[in-house]
C-alpha cells in the first residue's frame, strides 16, 4: 500500500516539477511572474486531444507537437504583453497584472469556443496494461509520464548546464545588462526562454490530462496554486529547488489523499506555502531575498 | 417619506443591480487601498468569501444580530490578510500576490469540501438583512475615510511608497507596516462587503469567491485609476452596468474585464479617472512637482 501510494506519488511529482521547472524558468530568466503559463498548461492539454482525437495522431507524436505548440503560444503571448513593461519602474507588478488580465480573457475564450465540460483523449491513446513489481502496479499512463517528465527534465539540465546557449540564458538570468554588453542577444534569449517555458507547460497539460484523463479549459488555473507552492518552496528561479520541491508536493498530495481525505489536497498544499513563507522565505533552497531597490 | 411611484418600482425592478453597485464599490476600495501603497493583493474575493460565509453562519447559526453579525464578519478576513501578510509583506510584491491567488483558490476548495459550508451548494436561506441605505452608507462612510487619509500625511506616504518604496522608506516611512495596515483594511471593507452580499442574494456559493471574481475586482480598480478614491469605484460601476448590456454572454463578460485590464495595464496606466488629490497649498505643490 505505502509503496504503491509512494510510486503514484512520484509520478505525480514528476508532472508538478517538470511543469513548475518551466515557471521557475521564467521567472529566473525574464524575472516575471507569468500567469498565462497556466494557459500553456490547457493549452497543451487541448492540442494533445486534438491531435489525437481529430488526425487521429499516435500520443508519442501528439505530445512533442502539443509541447512544440504551447511554446509558440507563449512566445506569442509574451511578445504581445511583456517587452513595452520591462523598463517601467513597477514592471514587476504590472506585468503580473497584465498576465493576470489576458490569462482570464484566454480562458473564458477557450471555455465560450469549446464549453466547459470535461473531456477524455480516446480510448486506446494509451494502453490500459499495467505492470506488477513487487506488488505496485504502473500503468502504461505512468511509464509513460516518468520517461517523458525525466528525458524532459534531462534535456532542459544539460541545455542549461553544457551547452553555450545554457550559458547565454544564464548569464542573461544573472544580470540581463551585461550579458547583452558581452554581445548575447538578449531578446532572443528572452524568446527562446519562452517557447522552453511554454513547451514545459505544454507538457506537462498533456501528461496530467493522461493521468487523470480529464480536460477542460480552466486546469492551468488549478494548476497554478502547485506552481506556485513548488516555486516558492524551491525557491524563486531555482530549478534544481522546483524539481526537488516538485516531487515533494506530488508525493505529500498523494499520501494526503491516500491516508488522510482527498479533499485536503488543495489545504495542505497551502499549508506549506504559508509555512515557508513564514519560516523560510527564500525558499528552501534558495539565496536570501528581500526589496530590491 | 414616500417614494414616487415610478422611483419606487425603479428601485424594486434594479434592486440586486442597485445592490451590487454598492457592494462592488466597496470591493473596489478594497482593493485600492492595496494599490494605492504600491502592492497587490488578489485576496480581494478571498476576504469577501470569508467576510460572506462566517457572517451568514453567525446570523443562521448563532441569531445574532447584524449590527454584530457585519463587524464580526470582518475577524476572519483580518486574520487571514495577517496569516500571509506578515510574512510577505516585507518580500518583493509578488510574494503577497502569488499567495493571496493561492488563498482563493484553497478557500474555494475549502467551501467545497467542508460540508458545515453548504459544499458545492453553498448556504442557501441567508436572511435579506442587508438594507440598500445600509450597503450606500457603508460605501459613503469608506469613501470619505479614505479620501481623508488620503489627504493627510498618511496618504501622502502612500503614494510615496508606491513611487518608489526605497526611496520612501529612507524618508523615514515604514514601508511594511503601511503595507500591512493596508492589507487589513482591505480586508475590513471586503469582509463587510461579502457580509451584505451574502444578506441581499439569500443565497452563497464557493465559486462566486474564486479567480474570476478577484480578477474582476482588480479591473474595477485598473479602469478607474488609482489615484484617489473616487477612480476605482467609477471603474466598478461602470463594470457592473456594462455587462447588463451583454447578460448572455457571462463568458466574454469576464473575457472583456480580462481585456480591460490588459489595456488598461499597458496604454492606461493611470486609469481613466487620474487626477490625483491635492493636499498642499497650490503653490507648494507646484513647487514640488
Amino acid at each position: 500500500m505505502l509503496a504503491q501510494q509512494l510510486v503514484n506519488g512520484v509520478l505525480l511529482g514528476a508532472t508538478y516539477a517538470l511543469f513548475a521547472l518551466g515557471f521557475t524558468l521564467m521567472f529566473g530568466v525574464l524575472r516575471v511572474i507569468n500567469l498565462t503559463y497556466g494557459f500553456t498548461f490547457s493549452a497543451g492539454a487541448f492540442i494533445a486531444l486534438a491531435l489525437t482525437r481529430q488526425v487521429g495522431l499516435n500520443i508519442a507524436l501528439a505530445l512533442p507537437l502539443a509541447a512544440l505548440g504551447s511554446g509558440l503560444i507563449a512566445v506569442l503571448l509574451d511578445s504581445l504583453l511583456l517587452p513595452r513593461l520591462r523598463r517601467r519602474p513597477s514592471a514587476e507588478l504590472d506585468s503580473l497584472m497584465v498576465t493576470l488580465g489576458a490569462v482570464l480573457a484566454l480562458y473564458s475564450l477557450m471555455t465560450a469556443w469549446l464549453g466547459p465540460d470535461i473531456r477524455r483523449f480516446p480510448p486506446g491513446t494509451i494502453s490500459a496494461t499495467a505492470i506488477e513489481l513487487a506488488g505496485v502496479r504502473v500503468t502504461a499512463a505512468q511509464g509513460l509520464i516518468l520517461a517523458a517528465s525525466l528525458l524532459l527534465v534531462g534535456l532542459l539540465m544539460a541545455l542549461m548546464t553544457t551547452t553555450k546557449l545554457g550559458l547565454a540564458i544564464r548569464a542573461v538570468a544573472e544580470k540581463p545588462d551585461a550579458a547583452g554588453l558581452m554581445g548575447i542577444n538578449t531578446p532572443r534569449i528572452a524568446h527562446l526562454v519562452s517557447l522552453l517555458s511554454g513547451a514545459l507547460g505544454g507538457a506537462g497539460g498533456v501528461l496530467i490530462g493522461l493521468n487523470f484523463n480529464a480536460i477542460q479549459p480552466y486546469m492551468g488555473e488549478s494548476m497554478m496554486l502547485r506552481g506556485f507552492v513548488v516555486i516558492i518552496v524551491g525557491g524563486m528561479g531555482d530549478m534544481r529547488g522546483a524539481l526537488i520541491a516538485g516531487l515533494a508536493l506530488g508525493i505529500i498530495e498523494v499520501l494526503t489523499a491516500g491516508y488522510i481525505d482527498s479533499s485536503l489536497k488543495e489545504m495542505v498544499a497551502f499549508a506549506i506555502l504559508v509555512a515557508v513563507l513564514w519560516t523560510r522565505p527564500q525558499g528552501l533552497f534558495g539565496r536570501a531575498v528581500g526589496q530590491r531597490a | 417619506m414616500t417614494l414616487p411611484a415610478w422611483l419606487d418600482d425603479l428601485l424594486w425592478t434594479y434592486q440586486t443591480l442597485i445592490h451590487s453597485l454598492g457592494i462592488n464599490g466597496l470591493l473596489a476600495l478594497a482593493m485600492y487601498v492595496v494599490l494605492a501603497c504600491g502592492q497587490l493583493s488578489l485576496g480581494q474575493a478571498a476576504f469577501m468569501g470569508l467576510g460572506a460565509y462566517s457572517g451568514a453562519l453567525l446570523t443562521m447559526k448563532a441569531g445574532l444580530p447584524f449590527y454584530l453579525v457585519l463587524p464580526a464578519s470582518c475577524v476572519a478576513p483580518v486574520a487571514f490578510a495577517l496569516i500571509i501578510g506578515v510574512p510577505t509583506l516585507r518580500l518583493s510584491g509578488v510574494y503577497l500576490a502569488i499567495a493571496t491567488i493561492g488563498l482563493g483558490e484553497v478557500l474555494r476548495s475549502a467551501y467545497l469540501n467542508i460540508d458545515a459550508l453548504g459544499g458545492a451548494l453553498g448556504l442557501n436561506g441567508i436572511p435579506e438583512r442587508a438594507e440598500t441605505w445600509m450597503i450606500f452608507a457603508l460605501l459613503a462612510l469608506s469613501l470619505t475615510a479614505l479620501v481623508l487619509v488620503g489627504r493627510s500625511r498618511f496618504g501622502r506616504a502612500m503614494e510615496a511608497m508606491r513611487e518608489d518604496p526605497t526611496a520612501a522608506a529612507a524618508m523615514g516611512i515604514d514601508v511594511a507596516r503601511y503595507h500591512l495596515a493596508a492589507l487589513v483594511t482591505s480586508a475590513v471593507l471586503a469582509g463587510i462587503a461579502g457580509c451584505l452580499a451574502a444578506h441581499q442574494s439569500s443565497f452563497i456559493g464557493p465559486n462566486e469567491y474564486g479567480f474570476e471574481p478577484a480578477v474582476t475586482i482588480l479591473s474595477f480598480a485598473l479602469l478607474g485609476g488609482i489615484g484617489n478614491p473616487f477612480a476605482p469605484i467609477a471603474g466598478a460601476w461602470f463594470l457592473t452596468l456594462l455587462p447588463e448590456l451583454m447578460r448572455d454572454l457571462p463568458e466574454l463578460r469576464l473575457a472583456l474585464n480580462g481585456i480591460i485590464i490588459v489595456l488598461a495595464v499597458l496604454f492606461l496606466p493611470h486609469g481613466l479617472l487620474g487626477w490625483r488629490m491635492r493636499r498642499t497649498p497650490e503653490k507648494l505643490a507646484g513647487g514640488a512637482r
